[in-house]
């Protein structure tokens, strides 16, 4: 579905007021997603995951200096058809809550998700409702304003946001952020569910543990690279069958495992 | 002027309306007696290679006039910003020692801001008598209010610093945290206040003057020039209106320019 | 119930407020009158100071108690304030509640028309240039609003008058109406016409702090996250702008737009001067130059009021308008 291949992006900063220098980001990244199944991109914070589904989505600053190449289709994904296939065929679950807009009510909000897919008014509403009730939103939470919304409803609405088109790609950005354990396995239920209508989903996360729960194959990213691309089933045991350090380290810090902190990457996989 | 530097860029830009302004106040040094000198031979004359921007009625250089006028609007300008900011340092810094003297310098702030600037210049303007002094008194009163606010917020924010705590923990004095902690922060902010309050000044200075009870009609102030001009309107002599105005707005706009330029850098 | 409790307690406390700066104006107005070098009994004469004896002024000052100490005056004239009576104007030889009201009635149309006309355009310049930052329309506007951010308010009346009246002759220069015809038999539509000129001038001056700020609104949006999920949702900028972008932008336009009465009003002082207008900014102007100490002090009020009423106004809309202000904040509900 997706195929990504020698990505770097680099953006500006300025190290001094009036000097402006490229630092990357990301660096030579390729992977592929396959349509139907959950693929978990796993990194600490820092490590260029979000900015990684900014880039699919092109939703990056103007000044940013992407290179190498995506591939949605078989077809190249540049940057005029990542317009185009934005909302219809790419959709983005976002990372932070405050992506609703505080002044609209969440049935609006999922209503013009639908007519910004393309679909004409009537069936927008439609669909609008249709993806509300897939997600167990009631008439109040439907009326509600995001600020009155609890944080698990809240994330229920950006899915159904995301769900209303019918894309066949899904990014989930750190889907599961503050919610409780209930809430957390719901939406990643929800997750897993469009990945079996034959959706391909990008789980985005910093969590390895909860990734695992849905994922089928799991990227781990370091410092903007690519560490390694494996399937979820590697991920057994001491991490045998994983072939980079920091990935098996990874594996081996969690809490269900040995507990075990390689030292060499004791600071990061505490985070991770 | 690198399209890739687009910060080097803008403060290339600040440095050329530096400039800019430089050149149009540096007539005071040179003008001499010029902006009053009256030509009998060439009165009401309009803008030509012998007279520039055109005379007055009374054969007078518009532009020495302008110039001189613009180096008066700045003056003044000037003097109200500096005098309006320390009023308002002042009063902010106070407002941090008392929750009864914070009570008060609100009052006042808010007495203030709700009468109309220029109605609130009239009346001091009016008990003042005019004239120079009356005017910078005038501009510094009406517009110390919204900076003053502005500090006052910026201070009750530092108030609950932890950094302040441990200073009173250790058993400063107020003055002391005043003096050593509050107006060392409250500074940079009051500086920028200071630059953007003084278009604001040059303007009300201007609308002051031109109303009559600004600066006294012997000046060549922009005001007393812009209400000259509006006597001879209708004869046409259109260059006693716009060259006056014309000055005056690129002088405001410039230091605005700086003033924004500045508060980005800060 | 309990919110209808707290707003009304707001709404007091506001009133409160208002009357004790209202009481604050009148003190320090008062006392610049007092300050001032002008003698009383000069501003009391006016043009007929010349044919009074000193034994008449002795008279006029015991009458009016003009050597009384100031507080004991301050008292009276609150006192008369109390009563509704705010003097008598010498320059226009009536009382000054009259005409206060008879000139406000007359500047309502400018400063009304102005107001509006500068909130809707400011507004929708605003929203179009913020909408794409850096774009050629965003410089356009935003280099228009600069401009006339530092333009002397006079300065462009009188171009106006310059350009439309003596060159082209389009709109008359001065007044309200033709000179010489009684006020009443003046048509609307002359009135209009001599609106026109006016208006446009205090309503261009208006725009522009109206503009940068929703223009600053709007950018902040643009590059927020609202604005980020709505172009992944695939939507266009105009899309944006519009189902966004005006719900964030047209609240803090008004609440400026109300909060800056004041800064309407001395405007047009300045240009009822320029257009010689006979509305409230003219008469503000003669009773400052021929020290006419009740009227003076009986528009700083008028005005005081109006414009703390603006600022009330736009204090208040926030909590009215605002979902995130108007329900208190439900106890999230956690597993529906």
């Amino acid at each position: 579905m997706l195929r990504i291949e020698q990505l770097s992006l680099a953006l500006p900063y300025y190290p001094r007021f009036w000097r402006r220098r490229f630092a990357t980001h990301l660096d030579q990244l390729s992977f592929s997603v396959t349509a139907g199944s959950v693929h978990a991109v796993v990194g600490a914070s820092g490590a260029g995951k979000s900015l990684l589904a900014h880039a699919i989505m092109g939703l990056l600053p103007k000044d940013a200096q992407l290179s190498g190449s995506c591939f949605f289709k078989q077809t190249l994904l540049d940057e005029p058809r990542k317009r185009a296939l934005r909302g219809r065929e790419l959709a983005l679950i976002p990372q932070s809550l405050s992506a609703l807009d505080p002044l609209a009510r969440s049935q609006h909000q999922v209503n013009w998700a639908a007519r910004r897919a393309g679909l004409p008014p009537s069936p927008a509403r439609q669909a609008a409702s249709q993806a509300l009730a897939h997600y167990q939103l009631d008439e109040r939470a439907r009326r509600a304003y995001p600020h009155e919304l609890s944080g698990g409803m809240a994330r229920r609405v950006l899915t159904a946001m995301a769900h209303v088109a019918q894309a066949s790609l899904v990014i989930a950005d750190e889907p599961t952020i503050g919610l409780d354990p209930a809430q957390r396995s719901r939406v990643l239920d929800a997750l897993a569910a469009l990945a079996l209508q034959g959706k391909a989903v990008m789980l985005i996360t910093h969590d390895l543990r909860h990734a695992l729960s849905i994922a089928d194959r799991v990227t781990v990213m370091r410092e903007g690279r690519c560490v390694e691309s494996a399937d979820a089933s590697a991920f057994q045991g001491t991490g045998q069958m994983l072939e980079s350090a920091y990935a098996r380290a990874l594996w081996q810090a969690l809490p269900d495992n040995a507990f075990n902190v390689d030292t060499e990457y004791a600071e990061e996989s505490r985070f991770a | 002027m690198n399209a890739t530097q687009p910060r080097l860029r803008a403060l290339a830009c600040s440095g050329f309306v530096a400039l800019l302004l430089l050149a149009l106040l540096s007539g005071q040094w040179w003008l001499g007696d010029l902006p009053g000198r009256m030509q009998f031979d060439a009165r009401l004359a309009p803008p030509g290679v012998d007279h520039w921007l055109g005379t007055d009625a009374l054969g007078r250089e518009l532009w020495a006039r302008t110039l001189a006028g613009l180096g008066l609007s700045f003056q003044v300008g000037f003097l109200a910003a500096l005098l309006g900011s320390a009023i308002a340092l002042g009063l902010a810094l106070l407002a941090t020692l008392s929750p009864r003297l914070d009570a008060l310098v609100r009052l006042l702030i808010d007495t203030l801001l709700s009468v109309p600037h220029l109605i609130l210049l009239l009346l001091i303007a009016f008990a003042l008598g005019g004239g120079l002094q009356a005017v910078v008194i005038a501009v510094a009163t009406t517009h110390w209010p919204g900076l003053a606010r502005v500090l006052r917020a910026e201070l009750f924010q530092l108030r609950t610093a932890p950094y302040i705590d441990i200073s009173r923990a250790l058993g400063k004095s107020r003055g002391f945290i005043l003096l050593h902690h509050f107006l060392p922060h409250a500074l940079p902010h009051c500086l920028v206040g200071a630059l953007l309050l003084f278009p604001h000044a040059i303007l009300h200075e201007a609308a002051l003057t031109f109303l009559g009870v600004g600066l006294s009609p012997s000046q060549p102030a922009i005001g007393i020039l812009l209400a000259d001009a509006m006597r001879y309107l209708s004869g046409g002599y259109w260059w006693l209106g716009v060259f006056p105005g014309l000055g005056l707005l690129l002088m405001v706009l410039s230091i605005e320019r700086i003033a924004h330029g500045l508060r980005r850098a800060l | 119930m309990a919110l209808d409790v707290r707003l009304a307690l707001a709404t007091l406390r506001r009133l409160l407020r208002l009357g004790l700066i209202l009481l604050c104006v009148a003190s320090v107005s008062f006392g610049l009158m007092m300050a001032s070098p002008v003698d009383p009994v000069d501003a009391y004469l006016g043009p007929l100071v010349a044919q009074v004896s000193p034994e008449q002024r002795e008279l006029i000052a015991s009458r009016w108690g003009f050597d009384d100490p100031a507080p004991v005056q301050f008292g009276r004239w609150l006192q008369q304030l109390a009563s509704g009576n705010l003097g008598v104007s010498h320059v226009y030889n009536q009382p000054v509640g009259e005409v206060i009201s008879q000139r406000f009635t007359r500047s309502i149309a400018l400063l009304g028309s102005a107001w509006l006309l500068s909130l809707l355009l400011g507004f929708t310049l605003g929203v179009v240039a913020g909408a794409k930052e850096r774009s050629a329309l965003d410089k356009l506007i935003s280099a228009y609003a600069y401009l006339t951010a530092s333009t002397p308010t006079f300065w462009l009346a009188l171009l106006g008058v310059l350009l439309f009246s003596v060159y082209l002759g389009w709109a008359p220069a001065c007044c309200a109406g033709p000179v010489g015809v009684p006020s009443q038999d003046i048509h609307l539509a002359t009135r209009l016409h001599h609106l026109v000129l006016p208006v446009a001038t205090l309503t261009l001056l208006g725009t522009a702090s109206i503009t940068l700020h929703t223009r600053a609104r709007m950018v902040a949006l643009m590059r927020s996250d609202i604005a980020r999920h709505a172009f992944a949702q695939g939507a266009r900028r105009a899309d944006i702008a519009w189902r966004h972008g005006v719900r964030h932008a047209s609240l803090p336009a008004l609440t400026l737009a109300l909060a800056s009465l004041g800064e309407l009003f001395g405007g047009s002082i300045l240009i009822e001067q320029v257009f010689a207008y006979p509305g409230l900014g003219q008469a503000t102007v003669e009773a400052g130059l021929r020290s006419d100490v009740p009227l003076l002090l009986g528009i700083a009020l008028f005005t005081t009021l109006f414009v703390s009423i603006g600022n009330t106004l736009a204090d208040s809309l926030y909590h009215m308008v605002d979902p995130r202000m108007r329900r208190p904040s439900k106890p999230r509900q956690t597993t529906p």
